[in-house]
């Protein structure tokens, strides 16, 4: 691709080229490329081991790439000169462990880098933080610590704390492996939301109903390299790659045995005439697209 | 399939629960023969004229014993922040990305931790006569605080140094992506979870502290400046008995006991807090 770099295009929040990363001899990434637009929600799914969460976090620079650059908004964030902290709150974070800070109550997480940061006086940084709060569902919770909260519950903050900064965009790093089964529908219906609103949103996770119903685009990654990316129906309803297809067969149903056949018969029912099969085939159980707007919060 | 055998052993054994039954009881009538033993051989009335002479115990509690208590805790008090401030910069020197302020750091620690605190005290007490009209201010205070600072400052900094380690990686990285330059994240994000994770072991130095602030005699202090230790001292040898001297042990416990109580609840909470 002899394209220019950065685009400036404004349309292009996140652009990728060539990055590599290695921990020691083993390299994680080798060599990804891509761009993400503005309203764009793109999912990365892969085996763990696979680089997708190293890639999520070389855009924001929590791992410096090896090799290649990260553009964004048009700003070369693996620049040296670049003034990575502005670049940052560009890109709203929020991580599996949900790292929210133990020390500091539900709406003080979302104030602090509003007052210390961005130097917004006291008031004005908790109307946005309860603002958010409030979209995360979370209205009464403001003064509860994080150990009050269940796990759903302060992953919901902790998006709280990344939309109070007012991001551009939102880089989720499997936002719900961390969570009890029943909690996780509720992070979910928050980033549904936030994508149906619009927001730019780059999100590694191994929901495939989620990325099927939510995602514009679906990066599938194995061994530090994509193996395939398309629209959701493609890559997860009907993947071309031979290794996309045993791995969505592992995930989608993991009391399968491997055998010799397996490839012919996950695709012979992936082939399905029947939309409503395939649908419920690509969703865990009971959450499948049509089901999921249960455990929505208002 | 195999065949589960059952040998039944011809002795007939104790259960376990008997047995200890047995036990404990031995260990009670042990306790009771020596406390026997103890109260048939021992002279109460020579262990009170050595140990706890009453004229000399009403003759102790007296107003210089209350400065002496005083001055025990202003050391201690001064002291303890000047090694939390020198420990924190020498816990973050260690943590520095910058190779001579690591070696440094180390230096320090290893040297003043390896040294006896009373030769340290012996060589400040010489520092007017080495360095021509040298003094600290706020004299005697000033050098006390700033001898036994920086003894104590090489164990703090070490604990320090776990508490800050034992924060989540997870938590510098959560606010980097906020936007908050390294210094900021340090200090709003991990220093206070740090000192919340180490505010009983540190407690525990302060209760060291209390008693190391004995050994400050050897600076050289004027009577107005006793701490407790010397004033029972002195007062010990002047009448040829040990009494005042078991007195200001007492009030050392006075100082310490609440500390390491409250050592106890914080760890219990924390332990609460943490599940």
């Amino acid at each position: 691709m002899t394209q220019q770099i950065p685009t400036g295009d404004r349309e292009d929040e996140i652009q990728i080229y060539d990055l590599h990363k290695s921990f020691g001899d083993l390299e994680v990434l080798k060599g990804i490329t891509t761009t993400i637009h503005r309203g764009e929600v793109v999912c990365i799914i892969g085996p763990s081991g696979s680089g997708k969460s190293t890639l999520l976090r070389c855009v924001n620079m929590l791992e410096e790439p090896t090799k290649g650059r990260v553009f964004i908004m048009n700003e070369e964030i693996t620049d040296p000169d670049a003034d990575i902290d502005r670049l940052r709150m560009m890109a709203g974070m929020v991580f599996q462990q949900f790292n929210l800070f133990p020390h500091l109550t539900a709406l003080q997480n979302c104030t602090i880098a509003l007052i210390r940061v961005k130097k917004l006086d006291r008031a004005e940084a908790q109307r946005i933080a309860q603002e958010n709060l409030e979209k995360v569902g979370l209205r009464d919770r403001g003064h509860s610590y994080p150990a009050q909260l269940s796990g759903g519950q302060q992953q919901r903050v902790a998006i709280a704390r990344a939309l109070s900064m007012d991001p551009e965009m939102m880089l989720f790093d499997e936002p719900t492996s961390a969570l009890d089964p029943e909690l996780v529908g509720d992070v979910l219906s928050v980033m549904r939301d936030l994508a149906r609103e619009g927001m730019t949103m780059m999100v590694v996770t191994h929901e495939m109903a989620f990325a099927r119903e939510v995602a514009d685009r679906v990066i599938f990654m194995d061994g530090g390299v994509v193996v395939e990316e398309g629209p959701p129906d493609e890559v997860i309803g009907n993947p071309k790659e031979e290794r996309t297809r045993s791995f969505l067969a592992r995930v989608l149903d993991p009391t399968r045995v491997h055998a010799g056949d397996e490839d012919s018969a996950y695709a012979e029912r992936h082939r399905s005439d029947n939309p409503e099969l395939a649908r419920q085939q690509a969703g865990t159980v009971g959450l499948n697209p049509q089901s999921t707007g249960i455990g929505r919060i208002g | 399939m195999t065949t589960i055998t059952t040998t039944t052993s011809p002795k007939k054994k104790l259960s376990p629960r008997k047995r200890a039954q047995r036990i404990r009881i031995v260990q009670y009538i042990v306790l009771a023969l020596i406390v026997v033993l103890a109260i048939v051989t021992v002279d109460g009335q020579a262990i009170q004229q050595v140990f706890f002479r009453p004229d000399l115990v009403v003759q102790t509690i007296s107003p210089a014993l209350g400065r002496a208590f005083l001055n025990t805790i202003i050391y201690t008090a001064g002291a303890f922040v000047f090694g939390l401030v020198l420990g924190t910069i020498l816990a973050l020197m260690r943590l520095s990305q910058v190779g001579p302020y690591r070696w440094l750091a180390t230096i320090y620690v290893e040297f003043f931790r390896g040294l006896p605190a009373i030769i340290v005290f012996l060589a400040f007490s010489l520092l007017g006569t080495a360095l021509k009209g040298f003094q600290f201010p706020f004299d005697p205070y000033g050098t006390v605080w700033t001898a036994l600072g920086m003894v104590s400052a090489a164990y703090i900094s070490e604990t320090i140094r776990a508490g800050i380690q034992a924060v989540p990686k997870g938590q510098i990285e959560a606010a980097r992506s906020l936007g908050m330059p390294p210094g900021m994240s340090m200090q709003r994000i991990v220093l206070p979870q740090a000192f919340r994770i180490i505010t009983p072991p540190l407690t525990n130095e302060l209760v060291l502290m209390t008693k190391d602030s004995s050994l400050v005699y050897v600076i050289g202090l004027t009577t107005s400046a006793y701490e407790l230790t010397k004033f029972g001292r002195d007062m010990a040898n002047s009448n040829a008995n040990i009494t005042p001297l078991v007195v200001a042990g007492f009030c050392y416990l006075i100082i310490t006991l609440p500390l390491s109580y409250v050592v106890r609840r914080m760890e219990a909470r924390q332990r609460k807090a943490t599940r």
